[in-house]
């Protein structure tokens, strides 16, 4: 069992779902964003995604964006997110990176999965790599045992929901809404349906994100997917400091072991 | 991930098949299913996305055979935006060129003053055809923003422009004249609050609103099929050009220059040249302040291969796949990406791409004005240089058409600051 199925496996055997919390490297600096990770999952992550700043984020909002800039402003180079993520490792903890593609495009697609994998990374999200473009990164996520999440949103056709399904691995990211990062008052209710439709063509555990940032909403998405995407909010509370972080994700964490939660279908098992 | 590039053969010469005007309906040159351009091109864009640019794609593909909707373009380029555009001979001008003939494909004098009305046309009827109701484009000189505000009063279309704020500032009139049109005007100030933000930002919005929006995307670069379908939509440009210059001289030119920013009508008249193998095409990209002040636009000359708005060609990045931000004097060449096309018509060697400074942009600019009376877009001036060159290089007897892809009204005021016709104490600190 590679080290995501193990994590999603510890939640479902709690009938719960698996939280995934979300900040940049490097924001507001290296050292800082590694204590706020560190913060992240004392609080009760489960799965860090640990983004790469970059220049044109056109899958986010302005709070992200904002992050972002001020990553690169202080400095941030991408090899810094290897040593991010040995920290979340050193913790204990369990990381993805998620990541534009020209970053990784220029840095090597090949030597990024290595120094990935060196780091103790479990894999990559990649907001703007499709399947279809993606034939040099499933080579090299196969070498080096690293998991791949590609995205569906509720404009994918049937056709292309079972296409991300079948390139991924570790889990799939379902996107709640049509529109860009941020924190929302509700989670579209397309969201449901959506996830409704992944799971007619494969097993793998589904995670929800765009714009979740309450227990409540939390709990709600919790109820028909395996794991709860929470990127944003993490990134507002960021700039209050560590205990800000610890807390949201403590919050969130009550949120995915509510009782209603606990009535997500468990994937791995149908 | 490369994919074969479809070998294709010259139509037979000179007895080119009469496509539709601006139809673009050859399907040689055209890149692969998935819109690759040997390596370059495809989709590096989100998911949420590539459902609207499948229906695009499958729409441009029904259109572009549609006998119907081609007489509807044709109809709108001759009778709104007075096509075909003129060729000038400008021999007063080219008497700074080494003795070379030099002619102007006057795209300055379509409706709106530039190229981009022919594009902008063939997209709003998509647009309608599509069922779509809004449309949204980024703009950096203002010139496609005013195009798109224009088609979309002409044609019923709710229309939102986003433009870089330092843009807003150097191309006020153009914000104005967009308002006008009764085009919603969004100032875009993240990043370097420029084209390439303003592109983000419409991105971002179409994400967002994909059920009813088109975006207007404004020249050849983006994702599959925007590509191939804006080059078709230009493609007029090189088809009369060719017509004309054989009408007026009895030969083709020895040479085709354009100025490249995102390379929309540097690859529009490209396209009627280029199954003439002696025809030398020529794209001309913004040289700044020169190659070593890293201040320049010049992404063919000095970028390498990376992705940005949803395609893989060349681009100014840092060695970590930042973009870098671009500079020009002229907003529109303003961009550190260009169209994919472009990068593989320089890996092949069919064009060559070279520069021309801010500074002799300028010369060139009022050295046309002054010896023909043809105020030309900053962007063309660049073109313009670039031809000036060329003609020392080819020597006398030669033959060069110039694509002058837009009129310089909107340039006026940088101009008078620059050549010191008025105080330049509030350019916007971009020089």
């Amino acid at each position: 069992m590679s080290g995501l199925d193990a994590v999603f496996a510890a939640a479902r055997s709690e009938h719960r779902g698996s939280l995934i919390g979300y900040l940049p490297a490097g924001y507001p600096t290296l050292e800082g964003s590694m204590e706020l990770l560190g913060a992240m999952i004392d609080g009760g992550v489960d799965l860090v995604e640990v983004g790469v700043p970059y220049s044109d984020p056109v899958m986010d909002g302005p709070t992200i964006q904002a992050a972002a800039g001020t990553a690169l402003r202080n400095g941030f180079r991408l090899r810094d997110v290897f040593t991010v993520v040995e920290s979340v490792a050193a913790r204990g903890g369990h990381a993805v990176v998620m990541t534009y593609w020209n970053p990784v495009h220029r840095y090597g697609v090949d030597a990024f999965a290595r120094d990935l994998a060196a780091a103790g990374g479990h894999g990559l999200i990649t907001p703007d790599l499709i399947p279809d473009e993606a034939e040099e990164w499933l080579t090299a996520s196969a070498a080096h045992d690293l998991s791949r999440t590609f995205l569906i949103a509720p404009s994918s056709s049937q056709a292309r929901i079972e296409r991300a399904a079948r390139a991924s691995s570790g889990f799939l990211y379902a996107t709640a809404v049509m529109g860009v990062t941020g924190a929302r008052d509700q989670v579209g209710a397309g969201a449901a349906e959506l996830v409704g439709r992944a799971r007619e063509v494969t097993g793998l555990p589904i995670g929800v994100g765009l714009g979740v940032r309450s227990a409540e909403q939390a709990a709600e998405v919790a109820s028909f997917a395996d794991a709860v995407i929470v990127g944003s909010a993490f990134v507002s509370q960021a700039g209050s400091g560590t205990r800000a972080v610890r807390d949201l994700a403590a919050d969130l964490a009550g949120g995915v072991r509510a009782p209603s939660a606990g009535e997500a279908r468990p994937s791995g098992l149908r | 991930m490369p994919e074969a590039q479809p070998v294709t053969e010259r139509d037979g010469g000179t007895g080119r098949a009469s496509a539709p005007a601006g139809g673009g309906t050859g399907q040689q040159h055209d890149p692969t299913d998935r819109g690759h351009f040997g390596p370059y091109g495809g989709r590096f864009l989100p998911e949420a996305l590539i459902g609207a640019l499948d229906e695009l794609a499958a729409e441009y593909d029904k259109a572009r055979h549609d006998p119907e909707f081609g007489a509807q373009f044709d109809d709108l380029l001759t009778n709104y935006a007075g096509r075909p555009s003129l060729l000038t001979e400008a021999p007063r001008f080219a008497e700074h060129a080494g003795g070379a003939r030099i002619f102007l494909k006057r795209e300055d004098l379509n409706h709106t003053g530039s190229h981009k009305i022919n594009n902008v046309l063939g997209q709003a009827l998509l647009t309608k055809r599509m069922g779509k109701t809004r449309v949204i484009a980024e703009t950096g000189a203002g010139q496609h923003g005013v195009a798109t505000a224009t088609a979309c009063a002409l044609l019923d279309l709710d229309c939102v422009i986003y433009m870089g704020e330092v843009d807003t500032e150097r191309q006020a009139l153009n914000v104005a004249r967009m308002q006008l049109l009764g085009a919603g005007v969004v100032p875009v100030n993240t990043g370097s609050r420029t084209l390439k933000d303003a592109i983000n930002e419409a991105l971002r919005d179409w994400v967002t609103n994909v059920d009813t929006t088109h975006y207007l995307l404004g020249t050849v670069a983006g994702g599959h099929p925007f590509p191939v379908m804006v080059r078709n939509f230009h493609a007029v440009i090189g088809e009369e050009a060719r017509r004309q210059i054989l009408d007026a001289t009895g030969r083709l030119p020895d040479a085709v220059a354009a100025c490249v920013g995102g390379g929309s009508n540097a690859i529009g008249i490209f396209q009627g040249f280029r199954d003439d193998p002696d025809v030398r095409l020529v794209g001309v990209e913004a040289g700044g302040h020169g190659i070593d002040s890293g201040e320049h636009g010049a992404t063919l000359t000095s970028g390498s291969p990376g992705m940005l708005h949803g395609a893989l060609s060349y681009l100014l990045q840092d060695d970590d796949g930042q973009t870098i931000e671009a500079y020009s004097i002229s907003a529109g060449l303003d961009y550190p990406g260009v169209g994919p096309e472009h990068a593989w018509l320089k890996d092949t060697g069919r064009a060559e791409y070279r520069y021309a400074t801010d500074a002799e942009a300028m010369d060139a600019f009022q050295l046309l004005s002054r010896t023909e009376g043809i105020i030309p877009a900053i962007e063309s001036a660049h073109a313009l240089a670039g031809a000036l060159r060329l003609g020392q290089e080819l020597g006398a007897g030669s033959l060069i058409v110039v694509n002058l892809s837009g009129r310089g009204d909107k340039d006026m005021d940088t101009a008078a600051k620059y050549f010191g016709y008025v105080d330049d104490h509030d350019t916007g600190g971009r020089s």
